[in-house]
């Protein structure tokens, strides 16, 4: 699905990741843990396109394809999707009416025809129930007045309705209850399919008691220093960061 | 190596071809540049005009004379040359006044079939009744007899001073006095055409009504007078559409709007401001200083101003209510869009006299390019005017780091039973939002036209149906190509 290989990148001079590897592959998922700084964020970032990164070195390879020469519009139209840590609010536009003309753009790349708002009104109310995101969230303004949990749950609704097979779910966790962690889970684990890939960038364990990982890697100093199993998470749990970064300089 | 950091150049502001701008090659009666005596009188006895209304028209020109223009709003521009602008051009073939539409030049319901707006009744929105106005004269006016069966006149009003004399002199100047500023008493000397309505007492208007002006003559003023009475218990909505073509040189827009609201009545008065912003550089456009006002006059009076103002090289327009009568209402929604080299000092007056009288204003205001823009609002408070309220909220968006939002707000209370509400908030689109909406497929530039679309959304939703969708076009058309 994707590979990064030997990404290097900076912001405003200040070298974040120092050489990222990094492949995966249909229907697997991945989960990157790392303490406070270690540029997870920075390479969901990068991923999806955000500006104000700057690639030194390396390459990611998309389904085959250059990702770093696509604008944010490409990569979200060729699959990918960023759940974001902190969903800005956008006043006075209507949450369906973005995502109506998300899946629209989309798929007048794809060459098909656009959707009219009955077929999309359907969609989107199918979806909706998956996130238990009440009705009345789906007319109000883009995560306007929502609350903390409300918008996480926002973020992995949109995923369901743009259909990625590449979602990078940036911190989805934080900021949860446990009742408001276990729907969002929910909705992901519906959503886990052979096409499509996760990659859950987090701090805690916990929200992989829920969503199960393939592969855990550990990102620290803008490397990543250990891959393991859905056990290495628990093994940080218990032991913290440094022992990885001892081992790795060993 | 590759380098994902774009930058957003605001240098880069392009206007998209300017959709009204082209010129209706037409032969006109234009009377030679300059303003004395002797062009009031010749425009007046074109008009054929009651000697009360010539020596009206020569008081407004005495006092404009001892007056200077005003400087205090936040524009710049080099002085202009009163005497090098023609104050009068109509069509030839309108000399006589068609009596019909099917007299009208065809080259003019061309003109405005071109800008959208089909004049001939059968082709127009069922339920809108136009009158258009070509430079100094009204060239047509739709469904007026339809209007005549409700009792309602609608007519330019030059027509008005013929048809219905005592009307228009017992209110014309009576909102907006002939030397309440400059540049109406520049209008009041000056103005060729513009429409008249009255609606009798208990009547609503069974049709939107609506203006639209255009200028096409080169190096000509337009100075329209528009008078709207609203008699007890009466409503109408009125509607206000602007362009003219693309010429390098300034010309010269201050038009003057009187409403005279009586008891229990309502008017709502829209406006789609598209007059020509001049080009990329600041070159051209039009000169827009306009003086509106309503008076409330009687009591539950109300009155709602909604202006969309995304046209002019720079505007000067404060649309008032003087809320006179017990428990009338008043109301002022504005989206201002500047860009290019585009400045706007606008904003409303809200002057509470009656008791228990209430205002509302939402101001939005976008800058973008080298745009420069400044809200200016006064809520004067009188001591009479016990238990008023007034809500304002004032909110400015920029786009590009070159342009600029300036705020004015004035506030005097004379009574302390007043409630006051003052909401403002300076934003940029943010690089966030952008981003947000580009990950879920939304193009750079869609993403700007939605987040300025929503950003307007109260204003636009005060809008009539027909114009919130010239709106939201408008909007689109403006911000091309704003982010590169």
């Amino acid at each position: 699905m994707i590979e990064i290989k030997d990404l290097h990148a900076s912001v405003d001079g200040k070298a974040i990741l120092k050489g990222i590897n990094l492949t995966i592959g249909a229907g697997e998922v991945h989960a990157i843990m790392g303490p406070n700084g270690s540029g997870k964020s920075t390479l969901s970032n990068i991923i999806a396109g955000r500006d104000g990164y700057t690639v030194t070195k390396g390459s990611i390879t998309y389904k085959g394809k250059n990702l770093l020469e696509m604008s944010p519009e490409q990569r979200s139209w060729e699959g990918i999707f960023l759940a974001f840590q902190y969903p800005v609010e956008i006043p006075g536009v209507n949450n369906t009416y973005l995502l109506k003309a998300g899946v629209n753009a989309k798929r007048k790349h794809q060459g098909l025809q656009e959707l009219d708002a009955i077929e999309f009104l359907q969609i989107v109310r199918e979806k909706a129930k998956l996130v238990e995101l009440d009705q009345s969230f789906l007319s109000r303004g883009v995560n306007e007045g929502f609350s903390g949990g409300e918008k996480k749950r926002n973020e992995i609704f949109q995923m369901a309705v743009l259909e990625p097979s590449l979602a990078l779910l940036d911190e989805t966790d934080s900021g949860l209850d446990i009742d408001a962690l276990r729907i969002v889970a929910n909705g992901v684990n519906h959503l886990r399919s052979k096409d499509r890939s996760v990659v859950m960038v987090t701090h805690y364990q916990r929200l992989l008691d829920y969503i199960q990982p393939d592969v855990v890697h550990v990102l620290m100093d803008g490397k990543i220093l250990k891959t393991g199993g859905k056990d290495l998470a628990l093994e940080l749990e218990e032991r913290g960061y440094d022992w990885v970064r001892q081992e790795a300089a060993a | 190596m590759s380098d994902v950091k774009t930058e957003h150049k605001p240098e880069s502001f392009t206007n998209r071809e300017y959709e009204a701008g082209f010129i209706t090659d037409i032969e006109t009666d234009t009377l030679p540049p300059g303003l004395d005596e002797d062009v009031i009188r010749h425009i007046s006895a074109k008009k054929n005009e009651p000697e009360w209304l010539l020596n009206w028209r020569l008081e407004a020109f005495r006092h404009w004379q001892t007056m200077t223009e005003p400087h205090w709003p936040n524009v710049t521009y080099p002085p202009i040359d009163y005497q090098s602008v023609s104050y009068y051009s109509a069509p030839k073939s309108q000399a006589d006044g068609p009596k019909s539409l099917d007299e009208v030049d065809p080259k003019l319901l061309e003109t405005y079939a071109k800008l959208g707006i089909p004049l001939r009744e059968q082709e127009f929105l069922a339920g809108v009744a136009v009158d258009a106005v070509f430079d100094s004269v009204s060239v047509a006016t739709t469904f007026k007899g339809k209007l005549k069966d409700a009792g309602v006149i609608f007519c330019p009003i030059s027509e008005a001073v013929q048809e219905y004399p005592e009307l228009v002199q017992q209110y014309l100047g009576t909102v907006v006095p002939t030397g309440d500023n400059f540049y109406a008493a520049l209008n009041s000397a000056v103005f060729t055409d513009g429409s008249f309505v009255y609606i009798p007492k208990g009547v609503r208007c069974p049709m939107e009504l609506s203006t639209y002006f255009r200028i096409n003559a080169l190096n000509t003023g337009q100075f329209e007078r528009t008078l709207i009475i609203a008699d007890k218990g009466s409503y109408v909505s009125y509607l206000e559409g602007c362009t003219a073509p693309q010429r390098d040189e300034n010309q010269l827009h201050a038009a003057v709007v009187e409403l005279v609201i009586l008891d229990d009545a309502q008017i709502k008065y829209s406006t789609v401001q598209n007059w020509y912003p001049g080009d990329e550089n600041g070159i051209g456009g039009i000169y827009n200083f306009v003086t509106k006002r309503a008076d409330c006059r009687g009591q539950r009076a109300r009155v709602s101003w909604t202006q969309v103002e995304t046209g002019s090289a720079i505007t000067w327009k404060y649309p008032s209510c003087v809320l006179r009568g017990d428990d009338s209402v008043g109301e002022f929604y504005s989206v201002a869009l500047t860009k290019m080299h585009q400045q706007a000092d606008t904003g409303t007056k809200m002057i509470h006299i009656g008791k228990n009288t209430s205002s509302t204003i939402v101001s939005k205001g976008i800058s973008a390019g080298f745009g420069q823009q400044s809200y200016r609002g006064l809520v004067r408070i009188a001591k009479s005017a016990e238990g008023a309220r007034n809500h304002t909220q004032c909110d400015s968006l920029l786009i590009g780091d070159k342009c600029g939002a300036h705020t004015f707000p004035y506030v005097e209370v004379k009574n302390p039973t007043a409630t006051m509400e003052h909401e403002a908030s300076t934003s940029k689109i943010g690089e966030d939002q952008l981003f947000y909406c580009q990950s879920r497929g939304i193009s750079e530039e869609d993403a700007v036209n939605m987040i300025v679309n929503g950003f307007c959304k109260d204003v636009f939703n005060e809008l009539p149906m027909e114009f919130a969708v010239e709106a939201n076009r408008l909007m689109e058309v403006s911000l091309e190509g704003a982010v590169g």
